[in-house]
């Protein structure tokens, strides 16, 4: 089972990469999201992989490693705000350049900017 | 004593707060602090001078070596002296010397904010704490000598010094650095004890070199020297204050303070002292050719600095207590001189020597001073430089290290002292006599009173010191010298007539040659004059040019303002520096006994991995991409939940639906297809990279699963029931043990609120009336099932979230999860019934929900201090509620309440902004935000 985790970490962290170096706005927002998702993962993964394991205490079943969990919780929603800056920031990059691209210019041989 | 410096250093507040008073007003209340500190320096000096080391210190960063530690030693109190004596006067004489349209106020900030500086290097027993007063030196000179900023000149000189002496900073700072570590310790009085130890250490010439490059640089020493010159820009105050008896006194002053730990070896011998000969030696002639007076001192600077340097490399201990006393009446005499150019440029109009002739006849008084303290700068007998001139021909003539060829330094020596007296003769001479000046654009006068009173005291003191040494100095020369030793003192005799001696001969030699060199120097001029002159100036001006051009070139390759680039970069750095260790790693798999692979599981891992791989092949349909990326989400939460993590697997879920809700609505305005651009080449570059990356995460994540765990999690485990009274370990953390983490984190979710909330404010969006494809938009209002449904479930979905957030202490759930599936129940109602409907019947303001939330999370943590407990301690109770039984209560509660207000307030902060621009509601144009 923990080769598969791996796996999914790796083809994971691979698609994310390969979106985070898009030229374009959008598939870069995809692929932090996607390398969010493998970090947290991988952060929960270092707590172990317990299956069947105790929610709570007090109940006889072996205990996971809650301080990842506690980790990957906030870390969760702090990538939220985060993909969320990430995409209004790319709608106001839009809206105020004209074009999606992440230099802010459609073409670097244009002349200054006729995009805008 | 601690006081000493920090009364300057409230001081240099003062002139700020006075500088609407009347200029005389202004630096009276200027010279009070410093004033106090003097006689602090005096009632401390019996003590001192009877060998005690007055230290006071506290303790810092212990580890780091870090302290704030002063040190009184006779040494130290003969240089506070010359700072703060001095410094007085220079008050005195700068109120006479600025005209009124200068900035008194600034000025006088500047000079006592030197002042302290030089005190603080004076009096720093760690070196740490010396360096940064050193540098405070250089920044507060930089300042001074730009005083008339309008100047280039003086623009250029200013940077020209800071440049030099702040790269001899930095050389100071490595070497200080070498020493401490080499030492363990930053403390001067155990460094000092320990000189043979650094002796001995390998590291030892290149701390020795470090230094001393700091300290040359400082103090103007040859082939650094040319900054003095162009610092002479500065009004003249701060010349005679800073370039004759302050700042470029450090650099010595360092020497001979680490005198005792650096000094004794033929490294120090050669590098000291034939640095110090060369300065001595290019100093005094090109002294002799300048045709400023200003320019002129400070040639002479240079060359005494030399002299002074050169004692100090002698490795002998009655050399040392030559340069000791060398630094006293260098002090007294230049200053002085540095003041009367001063007076003669205010009265004149000009520095120039070759307009300047006859003032005697205009100004006697201030005539007589400069002539008595330009006959001390020669070495003329019955004043005080004849005598350190004397103790420093005799130890030329004493020492032998260089063998059969010793008799080099007391010739070299005499050819020094012969320039000095013929620079000394022309100083005199040009200016005071040789007929009536022409071309002056002032008629020469007497100074204001005053001016001429720092200048009096000054030459009164070389005069005294002249004629009777032993009773004037004798003390202080023999306690500062045997502090500058860290042991007993050499024999000697303070007196004027040793007999008649070699040095005497020397003295004589230097005095007649001088005065015959001054009557042939018109030849010389005229030889001197086949050279080309080299401007420093320009010189310098160009390396910063070429510098400054390589650093562009080499920004301007780094700086490519292609994101893609960098992200590249980071990536390959990233791959290089996790790669490299796994290398060391010698079996992947560890052995750690591993769960068996199921159907289920595998089922899933395949189901994520088609999704993402869907997701790069058509991430330009990106609207697939976006449900591809979804489904990935999906499996990563049920992976959360099926490896018993259900806290997770419901944050996971719930942020899922915000997520693509957003990036829903987010693609109804950005373009719903990728153009292709990248070239084969670059898709085959990244694809190598993100493989790379991906292979390297897989096999990093894989190894350590795979070996057992070391939890640091056993506290929060057996103290989550007892401790926090919660049995959800995960809430309990989250909470309590690291609530102080949570606030942070809740902070930051806040504030990326209000960041998105302000971008867009102000957004000017075009609105799509089509699709990509050219079709309309369907202009169905909200669907009635859907808007009936959702109303229906709305109070249900509140009421779930109301059980998960009570719940949260012992069982999954807690605030944030609640606080999601809240905005998720409420963005339903604004999908399902538009944004209008909910205008009319939500009036909240999501920013102060964000603030109301954070402020109760504070509120919750400072509420422990009422009890005497530190920050965000917890506290909990059982009730017994009627019905509901026995019920927790805990202050944990009130913090998650926070938590869960935050995180419904960003949450829908962020998509009811963004939804509101798909409407009519969206904000105009004019809108003040």
């Amino acid at each position: 089972m923990e080769m598969l985790v791996a796996l999914a970490i790796g083809i994971l962290t691979a698609t994310g990469t390969f979106l985070t170096l898009r030229g374009r706005t959008f598939p870069v927002v995809l692929g932090l999201t996607l390398l969010a998702y493998a970090c947290n993962l991988f952060i929960f993964s270092s707590g172990r992989l317990v299956v069947d394991g105790a929610a709570v205490l007090n109940q006889d079943l072996p205990i996971p490693d809650p301080l990842p969990q506690a980790l990957v919780l906030t870390a969760i929603v702090i990538g939220f705000a985060m993909t969320a800056f990430a995409v209004i920031l790319s709608m106001r990059a839009r809206a105020d350049l004209g074009n999606d691209h992440v230099d802010g210019t459609e073409k670097r041989d244009d002349q200054n900017g006729e995009q805008r | 004593m601690y006081w000493i410096p920090l009364l300057t250093f409230l001081g240099t507040l003062v002139p700020l707060l006075t500088r609407n008073w009347s200029r005389t007003a202004c630096a009276s209340a200027t010279a009070v602090l410093p004033a106090v500190s003097l006689i602090l320096v005096l009632i401390n000096a019996p003590t001192v001078f009877s060998g005690t080391t007055l230290v006071e210190s506290y303790t810092w960063v212990e580890q780091l070596g870090l302290e704030i530690a002063f040190r009184l030693d006779s040494y130290a109190l003969l240089f506070t002296l010359l700072i703060l004596g001095i410094g007085l006067l220079i008050i005195l004489y700068a109120r006479y010397y600025l005209s009124a349209n200068d900035n008194m106020g600034r000025f006088y900030s500047y000079l006592i904010l030197f002042m302290t500086a030089m005190l603080g290097i004076v009096l720093s027993e760690n070196l740490l704490q010396l360096w940064a007063f050193w540098e405070l030196t250089s920044i507060s000179s930089f300042l001074l000598i730009s005083f008339w900023s309008d100047k280039s000149d003086a623009r250029k000189g200013a940077r020209m010094a800071l440049t030099v002496t702040g790269m001899g900073g930095l050389a100071l700072l490595a070497g200080i650095l070498l020493l401490g570590d080499t030492l363990g310790t930053y403390n001067l009085t155990e460094i000092l004890a320990r000189g043979d130890e650094i002796r001995e250490s390998a590291r030892y010439p290149f701390i020795l070199v470090l230094i001393l490059i700091g300290a040359f640089t400082k103090s103007a020493q040859f082939p650094f020297h040319f900054w003095l010159p162009h610092a002479m820009a500065a009004p003249t105050p701060v010349s005679a204050y800073l370039h004759s008896a302050t700042m470029v006194k450090a650099g010595i002053f360092l020497v001979g303070r680490l005198y005792p730990a650096l000094s004794g070896t033929e490294l120090w011998f050669f590098l000291v002292t034939f640095t110090g000969m060369a300065t001595l030696l290019v100093g005094a002639y090109i002294a002799l050719f300048k045709h400023d007076l200003k320019g002129l001192l400070a040639f002479s600077t240079i060359s005494h600095l030399g002299l002074i340097m050169l004692l100090f490399g002698l490795n002998s201990d009655l050399a040392a207590v030559a340069a000791v006393f060398h630094i006293i009446n260098h002090a007294t005499f230049k200053a002085s001189l540095f003041m009367a150019a001063g007076i003669v440029d205010h009265e004149t109009g000009s520095r120039d020597m070759r307009k300047l002739s006859g003032l005697w006849r205009y100004m006697p008084h201030t005539a007589t001073l400069a002539i008595v303290a330009a006959l001390a700068m020669a070495g003329v007998p019955l004043l005080n430089g004849f005598l350190s001139k004397e103790m420093f021909f005799n130890e030329t003539v004493q020492q032998s290290a260089l063998g059969a060829l010793s008799w080099v330094l007391p010739v070299l020596a005499t050819v020094g002292a012969t320039f000095s007296v013929a620079y000394s003769a022309r100083f005199i001479h040009d200016v005071f006599f040789g007929g009536e000046p022409t071309h002056l654009p002032r008629t020469p006068h007497e100074p204001p009173r005053y001016m001429k009173v720092p200048v009096e005291i000054l030459v009164a003191v070389c005069i005294l010191v002249g004629i009777a040494p032993a009773f004037i100095v004798g003390d202080l020369l023999n306690s500062a010298s045997s502090a500058v030793l860290q042991g007993p003192l050499p024999e000697y005799s303070l007196s004027l007539w040793h007999g008649f001696n070699i040095p005497l001969v020397m003295s004589i030699t230097a005095l007649i040659v001088g005065l015959i060199i001054y009557n042939i120097r018109r030849r010389l001029f005229a030889f001197q004059a086949q050279f080309v002159d080299r401007d420093a100036k320009l010189e310098f001006e160009r390396l910063v040019q070429i510098c400054v051009e390589a650093a562009g070139k080499l920004y301007t390759r780094i700086e490519t303002n292609k994101l893609q680039n960098y992200v590249l970069t980071l990536f390959v750095f990233t791959l290089a520096v996790t790669a490299l260790p796994l290398m060391e790693i010698a079996e992947t798999a560890g052995k750690r006994p591993q769960l068996p692979p199921d159907l289920i599981g595998f089922g899933a891992i395949t189901i994520l991995s088609l999704a993402s791989i869907m997701a790069l092949v058509w991430h330009r349909k990106r609207v697939i991409a976006l449900i591809a990326v979804s489904v990935v989400g999906l499996i990563v939460s049920l992976m959360f939940a099926r490896f018993s993590a259900p806290d997770l697997a419901l944050t996971q879920l719930s942020v899922e639906v915000v997520t693509i809700i957003l990036l829903m609505l987010a693609l109804f305005f950005l373009p719903q297809q990728t153009p292709k651009e990248s070239s084969p080449g670059v898709v085959f570059r990244d694809l190598g990279v993100a493989v790379g990356i991906g292979g390297v995460m897989a096999t990093l994540a894989y190894a350590m699963m795979t070996r057992d765990l070391e939890t640091i999690s056993t506290y929060f485990t057996a103290n989550s029931k007892t401790g926090g009274g919660g049995t959800n370990i995960v809430n309990v953390i989250l909470v309590d043990f690291r609530g102080f983490d949570t606030l942070g984190e809740i902070t930051v979710l806040g504030i990326a609120g209000l960041g998105i909330y302000k971008l867009v404010r102000r957004m000017k969006l075009y609105m799509p009336t089509t699709d990509s494809g050219g079709r309309a938009w369907t202009t169905d209002s909200h669907p009635v099932m859907l808007a009936m449904v959702s109303q229906a479930l709305l109070p249900l979905a509140l009421l779930v979230s109301a059980y998960i957030f009570l719940r949260g202490h012992n069982l999954p759930g807690g605030g944030f999860i609640a606080g999601l599936i809240t905005a998720i129940a409420l963005i339903q109602q604004y999908i399902a019934n538009g944004v209008l409907f909910m205008k009319g019947r939500l009036r909240l303001d999501y920013q102060y929900l964000i603030g109301f939330g954070l402020l109760i999370a504070v509120a919750t943590g400072l509420g422990s201090w009422l009890f005497g407990r530190p920050f965000l301690t917890s506290w909990f109770d059982y009730v017994y509620w009627p019905i509901v039984g026995k019920f927790e209560v805990a202050s944990a509660m009130m913090f998650d309440l926070g938590v869960y207000l935050t995180v419904v307030g960003a949450t829908l902060l962020i998509l009811s902004n963004l939804g509101k621009l798909s409407t009519t509601e969206r904000s105009t144009e004019g809108e003040n935000f």
